[in-house]
């Protein structure tokens, strides 16, 4: 009998937060929309949440394509077919890896900084004080974060799925002698720009508005404490991460059907 | 409870509170409590730790909405719901945070100029000769240039200080302004509470649980205890008071109506049966 | 000063993205916009194989457009591949033929257009008459085996 009560109080609770989460992301649409108009704002935000995690991400690109390229070419060699290379690595990353793992990394890095900084901000009564300055903290705080990240986010996946293609050439070129012309002519005729390109830019849009709202939401709703804030910060991360796997499997069985 | 007005210096106050009823889910924080802020003076809420003095600012800065009762400010109902008509009102008050609150990000001259340049149009020029003049008064002019993790305690509430008045409002509401400070800072804090209300005939109130500094400065005192006010009146009235809560508290004496025990069951039953 | 700094790395930022995305559009799916103006013509085939849709329409080596749609058609139970050629080859025989390749042993398989003689050229809907099925490895494979079977016992009976 306990199990059940305990159960019914998880469901309970998920659903109040839900219902939370929802609230909050109608006002911070709404402070997103009305801090367009101050973009310095928003540019202070993409330098802290973009600019920071370009490095890491150009890095991971490379070493993904890379990873890519070995294992793609030691699979493929053996049907005598390295020369669909730049086929696979460019639909892995283009398709799932860029997007996927480029939000799964804006969540490290910079979705639980946004966490930590709304919540010390709340924990140090900085968003009432500026509540009590008759400062809006959705439109001042939450909002040009919000539109930071849903900018910097399909960029991000687009530098990864770029830099990993060409981690994924240097392999097959470098290493293992597969002709340039070839790698990219195979690619060039198997990825479709509507079909993945595209979807895979509509995926990561789709994630970055996920992390963001996940991240700034448990900011303003954490335990304004530092236990709090620590709580937080490592729920955003577990919440982001796996809403985005799961967001994949349902965005990849709509858009390359399966289901 | 009301307030008696023998010196008339009630009418039209700043501020009045009116049989405030107030709980939290876990916590009953107020039954029903009458305070008047006359307009021009420095009132202090004083109160045990945990009984709700800052929460009473929450209520005059519509942060909170009643369960019961009503909260008036400048002789208009303080709204509850963001949006204009709420801040159009705070932009009469400032506030003094007891964590200072200064935000992290921005230097000690930006965030003086904070609440003018979210506020008004001015020109760079204006807000700086506004800003340094906030900043002198608080005698900061010179660490404009500091970020707020380079300030100590003390400075980082003067600089607070500042911006609280930068838009010149008619009330600022000081939360705990004396705690974790060093005897010098106290004194500049004071020291700037009673000069600021006077030079700028601010409405001033003042929360904190400091007895001896607050009869420094108030000249009006509310004693706010489990959720009503157990007694009020000028500085003397209060020190002079018989009335137990008030005796208590004002010379802190360990045992009284404030129970020293937290309540438990009898204390040879509890030895007997751990024996 | 400090918010001069900030903007250049933003500005830098959205430039590597940008260039990111243009090469993803550009260089990597070869074809922006999916491709601009193009016309359909439809091939029977007795057989498509491994052949899919997306796959490249070349003559002699050159992408010319990309098989659209697969079908069956339902009287005759032939496949017929439709093909979206660009529209700035539109001057095609109208007795061109089409046969389905291979690219290397086992690689992908695309159509290759054979142009032939005619004047007239081929346009919007019309269907190619002369097709080539694809080549089936497994039947190869087979007839392989049975004249490797065959001289295998050949020879042995001419060592003994």
């Amino acid at each position: 009998m306990l199990w059940l009560q305990q159960l019914g109080q998880i469901g309970l609770r998920f659903v109040s937060r839900l219902g939370m989460s929802l609230v909050f992301l109608i006002h911070a649409l709404y402070g997103a929309v009305r801090c367009l108009p101050r973009f310095s704002l928003v540019i202070q935000q993409l330098f802290s949440i973009g600019v920071l995690t370009m490095l890491i991400i150009l890095v991971s690109g490379l070493f993904v394509g890379m990873v890519l390229g070995l294992q793609g070419y030691n699979q493929l060699v053996n049907f005598s077919a390295e020369s669909s290379l730049g086929l696979v690595v460019a639909l892995f990353l283009v398709r799932e890896l860029g997007p996927v793992l480029s939000a799964l990394l804006f969540a490290g890095r910079a979705g639980s900084a946004l966490t930590a900084e709304i919540g010390l901000m709340k924990a140090t009564e900085q968003l009432s004080a500026m509540e009590m300055m008759a400062v809006d903290p959705m439109k001042r705080v939450i909002g040009p974060r919000f539109v930071a990240g849903l900018i910097a986010v399909p960029l991000l996946a687009a530098m990864m799925s770029a830099v990993g293609v060409l981690g994924g050439y240097l392999i097959g070129h470098g290493q293992f002698g597969v002709d340039p012309g070839v790698y990219w002519t195979s690619m060039q005729n198997g990825v479709d720009f509507v079909d993945d390109i595209l979807n895979g830019v509509i995926k990561s849009v789709v994630f970055g508005f996920i992390v963001t709202w996940v991240a700034l939401f448990e900011g303003y709703d954490a335990i304004p404490t530092s236990e709090g804030v620590s709580r937080a910060t490592t729920r955003t991360v577990v919440t982001s991460s796996l809403a985005v796997l799961g967001g994949d499997f349902i965005l990849t069985a709509l858009m390359f059907g399966g289901l | 409870m009301t307030v008696q007005d023998p010196t008339g210096q009630f009418t039209n106050p700043m501020v009045e509170v009116s049989d405030l009823h107030f709980a939290f889910p876990q916590r009953s924080i107020y039954q029903g409590i009458n305070v008047l802020i006359p307009r021009g003076k420095i009132t202090v809420i004083l109160g045990p730790s945990g009984c709700g003095k800052s929460t009473l600012l929450s209520f005059v800065g519509g942060r909170l909405r009643p369960q019961k009762g009503r909260v008036v400010f400048d002789g208009e109902p303080v709204p509850t719901r963001r949006g204009e008509a709420l801040f159009t009102m705070r932009r009469k008050m400032g506030m003094l945070f007891q964590s200072s609150a200064l935000l992290t990000d921005l230097s000690v001259f930006e965030n003086v100029a904070f609440p003018l340049r979210e506020q008004t149009d001015l020109p760079e020029e204006l807000i700086r000769i506004l800003v340094l003049m906030k900043l002198e008064l608080v005698g900061l002019r010179g660490a404009r240039d500091l970020m707020p993790a380079e300030l100590s305690g003390g400075m980082a509430r003067r600089v607070a200080l500042a911006r609280a008045i930068v838009l010149d409002p008619e009330m600022i509401m000081y939360d705990e302004p004396f705690v974790g400070l060093d005897p010098i800072s106290m004194g500049v804090i004071v020291k700037l509470i009673r000069e600021l209300n006077d030079a700028l005939g601010l409405t001033s109130i003042v929360v904190t649980h400091d007895v001896h500094e607050a009869c420094g400065i108030a000249d009006y005192i509310y004693l706010l205890g489990d959720g009503v006010v157990s007694g009020h009146g000028t500085t003397e009235q209060m020190l002079n008071s018989e009335q137990p809560e008030v005796r208590q508290f004002m010379q802190g004496l360990p045992d009284g109506p404030v129970r020293y025990h937290y309540p438990a069951e009898d204390y040879l039953d509890d030895l007997g049966r751990a024996i | 000063m400090k918010q001069k700094t900030i903007e250049i790395w933003v500005g830098i930022f959205m430039m590597i993205g940008i260039a990111a995305l243009m090469m993803l559009a550009f260089k990597v799916s070869g074809s922006a916009g999916g491709g601009g103006d193009v016309y359909r013509i439809n091939a029977r085939f007795e057989n498509v194989g491994g052949l899919n849709e997306k796959a490249p329409v070349m003559i002699g080596g050159v992408r010319i457009g990309r098989v659209a749609d697969i079908r069956i058609d339902k009287e005759d139970f032939s496949a017929v591949v439709g093909m979206d050629i660009d529209s700035k080859y539109d001057n095609l025989p109208s007795d061109t033929g089409a046969s389905i390749l291979t690219s290397g042993l086992l690689g992908a398989q695309f159509v290759g257009l054979d142009p032939g003689a005619e004047d007239l050229y081929l346009e919007k809907g019309d269907e190619l008459e002369i097709t080539q099925s694809a080549i089936q490895l497994e039947s190869l494979i087979s007839q392989f085996m049975f004249s490797q079977a065959g001289k295998g016992d050949n020879s042995g009976d001419d060592d003994n």
